[in-house]
């Protein structure tokens, strides 16, 4: 009786990853590398507006472009649109700063609820967390090696 | 140094990076929170070789967008304010450039899910 189950078990594992479609990885990757890109060149876009209008420097222009994409990925996440978007775009949507502020809104929107503390509170970071977590604590130690180098070895990294 | 060139060289570098992204995603079957912590991971180590500013330069938003310049971001807040401030600037200065897209993100989040009904 055993045997059999799991006889069939294999089998039927063999016979579904048959039938499994493969990724379609090429269709995927320039989905990703077009949505992707016309992302960033918004980003450029409004970046120009900033130094031509906003009388910013091209550096200090950099964080208001990034409010403003964020601002407008939260307002797209609200109506629904980003999330129909990202299916098609995969990664196109998520590596770009605006995939970041979508997994906060719709983690926040999806548990509101729950209530504002435990809904909202608790939640708001659910996917966006790990980003959060794991890039403070490398950019603390690759500060600190750099700092150690500078200190101890007078060695000198070039930054900006 | 803002010419028509910058958003052709933005378009290329930040679908490059989220090309990049997907190939991960596809190939080793992560789920988008790892290849998410990957990229940023990877965003801070070149700002520490010093590599992302120059590339920061060359592709302007094709560079500050993707996630991976958050990594870059927090790094350089952080050396920057440990060149003034000593070791204890790694730590006061580390949210110091991101503090805009990060405030900005939980409040426009927090007022999405008063205002928004999620929908499937």
């Amino acid at each position: 009786m055993g045997t059999t189950s799991k006889q069939q078990q294999t089998s039927y594992q063999q016979v579904a990853s048959a039938h499994n479609p493969p990724r379609p990885i090429v269709k995927n990757t320039v989905r990703a590398f077009l949505v992707g890109g016309v992302v960033c060149m918004i980003g450029q876009a409004i970046q120009w507006l900033f130094i031509r209008y906003g009388h910013f420097s091209q550096t200090d222009a950099g964080n208001p472009t990034v409010a403003v994409l964020i601002l407008l990925s939260v307002i797209f996440t609200a109506f629904g649109v980003y999330d129909k978007f990202a299916q098609w775009a995969g990664a196109g949507s998520a590596v770009p700063v605006t995939g970041f502020a979508n997994t906060m809104a719709s983690a926040a929107m999806e548990h509101r609820s729950e209530g504002f503390v435990a809904g909202i509170g608790a939640n708001m970071f659910k996917l966006a967390g790990p980003v959060v977590v794991y890039g403070v604590v490398s950019a603390f130690f690759v500060a600190l090696i750099r700092y150690l180098l500078a200190t101890t070895m007078h060695i000198k990294l070039p930054l900006g | 140094m803002q010419s028509g060139w910058t958003f052709l060289w933005a378009f290329l570098v930040g679908g490059g990076i989220c090309a990049v992204g997907q190939i991960i995603m596809d190939k080793s079957k992560l789920t988008p929170g790892h290849v998410m912590v990957i990229l940023v991971v990877a965003g801070a180590v070149l700002d520490g070789l010093g590599l992302y500013d120059p590339l920061i330069r060359f592709a302007g938003a094709g560079a500050t967008v993707p996630i991976t310049s958050f990594g870059n971001a927090l790094v350089h807040g952080a050396i920057t304010e440990a060149q003034t401030h000593g070791w204890v600037g790694i730590l006061t200065g580390i949210f110091e450039v991101t503090s805009a897209g990060v405030s900005a993100a939980i409040v426009f989040a927090f007022l999405a899910s008063v205002v928004a009904k999620p929908r499937g």
